[in-house]
Order: structure tokens, then C-alpha cells, then sequence
């Protein structure tokens, strides 16, 4: 019985992309890598302690609860005593970069899929694909386009992080009482007015708990992309893997956890503040 | 109820509705006068509203009532087009609403359809001043003028004070106030209520009742007011449209739908109303047996009359027919021996007369200690008839046989 050619057409379709379309690709990844690296050079620019006491002070000011802002205090201050700073923040802001590009493009993805039948259809296989694909599969066709580096790593984490965003935004535009949306439509609201004024308003806490998946897997996978040179705290993990050096191994991935529950814990605030 | 032959100011007509993909194919079998079920059967589409017609005047509340499943609520949808009709027409001022674009329906929906909802559908992120003035925003008015003009619907259904609260810290009464004034800010013509007070507390539901009949006295909407409960029904409606699988079965005024069921089902369905809130003097009132004429006849002849129908008492008309006074059988037969021959001074002028549509429960009091049959008086000052306690009886009594049958 013949071999079905799937893995040799994937590849055939992605060298083909690569050979036609590569130089485009390739010089957005020069361009972003400058906006990467001005954002970095950017958070940087602060002494480390004025900056953690600013977004200690910033996560006060979302959550209104002390306990958080002193574990933002206390947790950052761990990272620069462990010599993590530089790596955590080149980590952020990969996660911001990929998540804020997730966001844009997986909400109105949502969106859409919610008001449209046919566009959800096409949507949900998708999203079934791209969620149960291994992360690190992601990573090799990022390599020829993006070259080995961030922008490779971001445009993995970006793939990899939206479907959440995409998924809740569209139950949350979903679950909205049909009786609402029958109202809305009697009182002659048109498309924009049902979905700014209704649709979107009572979607929101579904829509951060989307947003809040986004980020979290964002995170994860900004590590998983040290593996293509993505450095950051991933990076200091991958380097303790390859010299088997526990301590700053667990060091790193605890600087992870840190970031990883400031993030959760002021998103969780944000999309359940209001009532 | 306004008896001129004015246009409607709502004209279903034929109005059908199938939901399924096959609406077509089953419209067809429906004129053929296929049967429901096989419809569902063999196209899977169902019928929810089949070949229903009927006019809403203007200032008229009409209430559509039938049990749930009946078509009602898909029927009231069908007038703003919530739910797109599958056949039939729909006149709103002699305007065709089933015709319209979508810009144009939005139009009409803002400017002339108010809907209040079953469970309220009140916005829950927006305080209850914000959910008044949802229609005057999509209308695009300017912030101060729709804060102005939903103050001013929120004190009409007395929700004044209530403005900065949410939703969710109201009581359902007042909810549905909300639902109420939220369609009222827009000050259409026509108000939809989609089983509006089946929602609330008995007790509640009677207030809210009360409340929307003392508005409707102010305002004169034209109301389509869908519902269930009979007696909400009865106590609302000046006409009732009774529906059944999707038909309408009969359409009139609750006496006639009571006092005359089209069908088993109508009978059923009225089978458990009071009687006495719903038959009124005119309907339990006999013709009376003798009158006697002021100028024309004495003590003597209405005498006679009495022996001769066996009454104790006649009432007495002048030139214009209006009855003026009562003799009874005593005084005149005191006059007769006093030779006069005039009614003048044997006449009761001060006796009790009611209304015709006087309801039966308020007779019963009245009655209680009458010497004298009962008279019923029209606006013109003519007896219409008499009501005898015999005869309010046998009415109740009559209704309750066949209701028990």
C-alpha cells in the first residue's frame, strides 16, 4: 500500500512559502526585533527597584488588594536578588508583544464566529487543531520565516496562545440571554449598537477569562521558544537543562511562577472588578 | 371601544409562520389543509402561526390569550418582525410592516412599537435610568435630553428615586416598571407585551394590572397584550383573541367569548371564570312585563296591568321613553279608590337603576334589599329591562350547568 505523501506535501507547501514569500518575513522580523529590542531597552531603562515598586503600586491600584501587591513587591525583589532581572523582563515582553497580538486578532476572530454561523464552522476545526497540536510543532516552521530568534518565538507563542481568546470571546457573545438580545433588536438597535452596547458589555468576563488563557499559555510557550533562541528566563532554563545545573534551573522556573501569578491574579481582577 | 368605522391601527392578515427549513413545501401542505402534526411529520418544519387575521383598533387594548404552545407569543413577534412571518401581511397605519427593509423596520420599531418582555429583559450592566433610556440612545438623542425625557417615564410607572440603582437590587414588580417605562420613554404608538406580569407574584401581577389600566386611561396606546391567564385577560382586554395550535378560534369582547364559546376548546378554556365579574346587568336583565305611559294612563289602567302580569309594581315612561318613576301595586290601588286619575302623586321618583354593563357581582348587593325589580337604564334614559333575582340566578346557575357538563 502506497505511503499517503501528508508530511512530504506539508513540507513541499512550506518550502514553497518559504522560497516566495521568506524576504517579506524576513524583514519584518528585522523591524520587530528593533521594536523588541527598543521595548526591552525601554522597561529597562528604570532601576530595577523604582520599577518594581511601580508595578507593585499598579497592581494595588487594578486589584484593591494589599496581599497582591505585596506579593508583586516581594516576588519581583526575588527575581533582581536571583540575577533574573534582564531575563524577566526580556520574558515580558515577549509575552506582551504575543499576547497583545493574540488579543487583536483572536477577538475579533471570536467575535465573528459568534455572529456568523458559516464563519463559526470554519473556525472551531481550526481552533480543535490548533489547541491539541504539540506546542514545540509550532516552533520548526517559525524557524525558516522568522529565523531563529524572538520574532520565530512570538509568532509560535501568538499561534499557540490565541484560541482561548477566540473560544471565550465567542461563548461570551453567545451566552448572552436570547431575551436581550430579542429586546435590543426590538428596540431597533442595529449590528454595532447590539454588540457595543449589549453583546460585548455582558461578554466581558468571559472575554478576560479568555484573555487571561491567552496570557497564561503565552507565557508557557515563551519558554517552550528558548528552544529557538528566544532567551528570557525560558532561555536560563534551557541552559540549565543542557548543563544540568539544578538550582538555577529551579531558580528560573520560579522566576516563571512569580510572573506567571501577577499576571493571573491582576487579569482575574480586571474581568470580574465590574458588575 | 371606539365604534366608528375608523382604518385599524393594527391589520394581521392571513399572517402564517413556519419554523423550518422546508417552510415552503409545509405553507403548501398548510393551505391544503393538512393537519399539524403531519406537517411536523413528513417536512419536520412546525407551525407556529397558521392563516391568522385579525385588527387592533387604535387606543384598544387587545389581549391574545392561549395556552403555551398556542402562537401567541410567536404571533405578537411577528408584528415587529422579531420573527419573520412566512405568509400574510401586516398593516401598522396601512403601512405593510412584511415589506419593509431592515432600516426602515428599525425605524418603525423605534418610533411606533414599544415591547415589554416576559422576564423583564432589562440590561443588567446598565442602572435603571441607563435601561430607560436605551431606546431614546439608539435614537441617537443627545445625553441630557434622554436622561430628561426617561425621568420622566420612570416617574410615570413610580419609579422615581430608583434611577441610579442596577437591576438586579429591584423586585420583579418594579422590574417589569422598568420594562414598562423603558418602552414608554420612546412614546410609541403601540405597546407589544409579551405575557408581560406572568412573571410576578399574584398580588403583584393584580398592582401591576391596575397600573397599566390607570396609564392606558391617560394614554390610549394601542396595546397587543399576550397572555395566558384569563382573568388578566378578561380584566384587560377590551377584545380577546383566543388561540389555539397556532389558530385563532374566537375573537370578541370577553362577554361574547364567554357568554358564547365558538367551540369545545373556548368553553374549556373559560370554564373556571367567575361569572359574576364577567356577566353584566344587560346580560342577566329580562325585558320588563308592563310599562305604563305618564300622560297617558292613571291609576286605574297601570292597576290593571299589574293584576294582569301579576307584578306588585310598573314602571312608569314619559313622551320621551324615559322612565321617570315606579307605582306599585298598594298606592295605586289606594288611588283607584280615591278616584284620581293621575300617576303624578303615587309615583316613586327616587329608585335605584344601574348601568348596563354594571357587573353581576356588583347587582348582588344591591339587590339584596330591593322591594322592586331592579331596572337597568341605558345612556338614553330608556328601561332596557329589569333585573329579578330570579333571573341573575338562573344565569349563574345556567353558565355553571354547562360548564359542569
Amino acid at each position: 500500500m502506497p505511503r499517503i505523501p501528508l508530511g512530504s506535501t506539508i513540507e513541499a507547501i512550506i518550502d514553497f512559502l518559504v522560497t516566495h514569500f521568506s524576504f517579506l518575513t524576513i524583514a519584518f522580523t528585522r523591524i520587530m526585533e528593533n521594536v523588541i529590542r527598543y521595548l526591552e531597552n525601554g522597561l529597562l531603562f528604570l532601576p530595577p527597584w523604582l520599577f518594581i515598586v511601580i508595578v507593585a503600586g499598579i497592581t494595588f491600584w487594578l486589584t484593591r488588594k494589599w496581599g497582591i501587591a505585596l506579593f508583586t513587591l516581594l516576588g519581583l525583589l526575588l527575581i533582581w536578588n536571583m540575577g533574573l532581572w534582564v531575563a524577566t523582563i526580556s520574558t515580558i515582553t515577549l509575552v506582551l508583544i504575543a499576547t497583545l497580538t493574540a488579543l487583536s486578532i483572536g477577538v475579533p476572530i471570536g467575535i465573528l464566529a459568534a455572529l456568523n454561523n458559516g464563519v463559526n464552522r470554519v473556525v472551531q476545526p481550526i481552533l480543535d487543531v490548533m489547541q491539541t497540536m504539540p506546542a514545540f510543532v509550532y516552533l520548526i516552521p517559525a524557524i525558516p520565516f522568522f529565523g531563529l530568534g524572538k520574532v520565530a518565538a512570538i509568532f509560535a507563542t501568538v499561534i499557540f496562545s490565541m484560541p482561548p481568546a477566540i473560544r471565550l470571546t465567542c461563548l461570551g457573545i453567545q451566552q448572552v440571554p436570547r431575551e436581550l438580545v430579542e429586546c435590543a433588536d426590538a428596540f431597533g438597535s442595529n449590528k454595532w449598537q447590539k454588540l457595543f452596547k449589549l453583546q460585548l458589555p455582558l461578554a466581558t468576563p468571559t472575554i478576560m477569562a479568555g484573555v487571561n488563557q491567552t496570557v497564561m499559555l503565552g507565557l508557557s510557550m515563551v519558554v517552550i521558544a528558548a528552544m529557538i533562541g528566544a532567551r528570557g528566563l525560558g532561555g536560563e532554563v534551557w541552559r540549565a537543562i543542557q548543563r544540568l545545573q539544578m538550582g538555577s534551573g529551579f531558580e528560573a522556573g520560579i522566576g516563571i511562577v512569580i510572573v506567571a501569578i501577577i499576571l493571573d491574579r491582576v487579569l482575574q481582577h480586571v474581568g470580574t472588578k465590574k458588575r | 371601544m371606539s365604534e366608528t368605522k375608523k382604518e385599524p391601527k393594527i391589520r394581521v392578515d392571513h399572517l402564517t409562520k413556519i419554523f423550518g427549513s422546508h417552510s415552503q413545501e409545509a405553507l403548501e401542505m398548510l393551505q391544503n389543509g393538512v393537519g399539524k402534526d403531519e406537517i411536523l411529520e413528513k417536512t419536520g418544519c412546525g407551525v407556529g402561526v397558521s392563516d391568522a387575521s385579525f385588527t387592533v383598533h387604535e387606543g384598544e387594548i387587545v389581549v391574545v390569550m392561549g395556552l403555551s404552545g398556542s402562537g401567541k407569543s410567536t404571533l405578537v413577534r411577528c408584528i415587529n418582525r422579531l420573527i419573520e412571518p412566512t405568509a400574510g401581511q401586516i398593516f401598522i397605519d396601512d403601512q405593510d410592516i412584511t415589506s419593509l427593509t431592515s432600516d426602515e423596520l428599525r425605524h418603525i420599531r423605534l418610533t411606533k412599537l414599544g415591547m415589554v418582555f416576559q422576564n423583564f429583559a432589562l440590561f443588567p450592566h446598565r442602572t435603571v435610568c441607563q435601561n430607560a433610556e436605551y431606546g431614546l440612545e439608539i435614537q441617537g438623542l443627545a445625553s441630557s435630553k434622554r436622561r430628561e425625557k426617561a425621568m420622566v417615564a420612570l416617574e410615570q410607572v413610580g419609579l422615581k428615586g430608583w434611577e441610579d440603582h442596577y437591576p438586579v437590587n429591584l423586585s420583579g414588580g418594579m422590574q417589569q416598571r422598568v420594562g414598562l417605562a423603558r418602552a414608554l420613554a420612546l412614546d410609541p404608538d403601540i405597546l407589544l407585551m409579551d405575557e408581560a406580569f406572568s412573571a410576578l407574584d399574584p398580588l403583584i401581577r393584580s398592582d401591576m394590572q391596575d397600573e397599566l389600566i390607570n396609564l392606558q386611561n391617560k394614554m390610549r396606546k394601542t396595546i397587543v397584550f399576550i397572555s395566558h391567564d384569563l382573568d388578566e385577560a378578561l380584566k384587560l382586554g377590551d377584545r380577546l383573541v383566543l388561540m389555539k395550535d397556532g389558530a385563532i378560534v374566537q375573537i370578541g369582547t370577553a362577554e361574547q367569548i364567554l357568554t358564547n364559546p365558538a367551540d369545545d376548546y373556548v368553553a374549556r378554556f373559560v370554564e373556571n371564570v367567575d361569572m359574576t365579574k364577567v356577566l353584566t346587568a344587560e346580560s342577566v336583565m329580562v325585558k320588563p312585563k308592563a310599562m305604563v305611559m305618564l300622560s297617558a294612563h292613571g291609576p286605574k289602567s297601570a292597576l290593571r296591568f299589574m293584576q294582569k302580569e301579576q307584578v306588585s309594581q310598573i314602571f312608569v315612561y314619559d313622551r320621551e321613553h324615559k322612565v321617570i318613576g315606579l307605582v306599585t301595586a298598594d298606592a295605586a290601588s289606594e288611588a283607584v279608590q280615591r278616584h284620581e286619575t293621575e300617576l303624578h302623586h303615587i309615583m316613586q321618583t327616587d329608585f335605584v337603576s344601574v348601568v348596563p354593563d354594571t357587573p353581576a357581582a356588583d347587582l348582588i348587593p344591591i339587590m339584596a334589599n330591593l322591594p322592586y325589580p331592579l331596572p337597568v337604564v341605558g345612556p338614553d334614559g330608556k328601561l332596557k329591562g329589569v333585573v329579578i333575582r330570579g333571573s341573575l340566578l338562573a344565569a349563574l346557575a345556567e353558565r355553571g350547568r354547562k360548564n359542569n357538563a
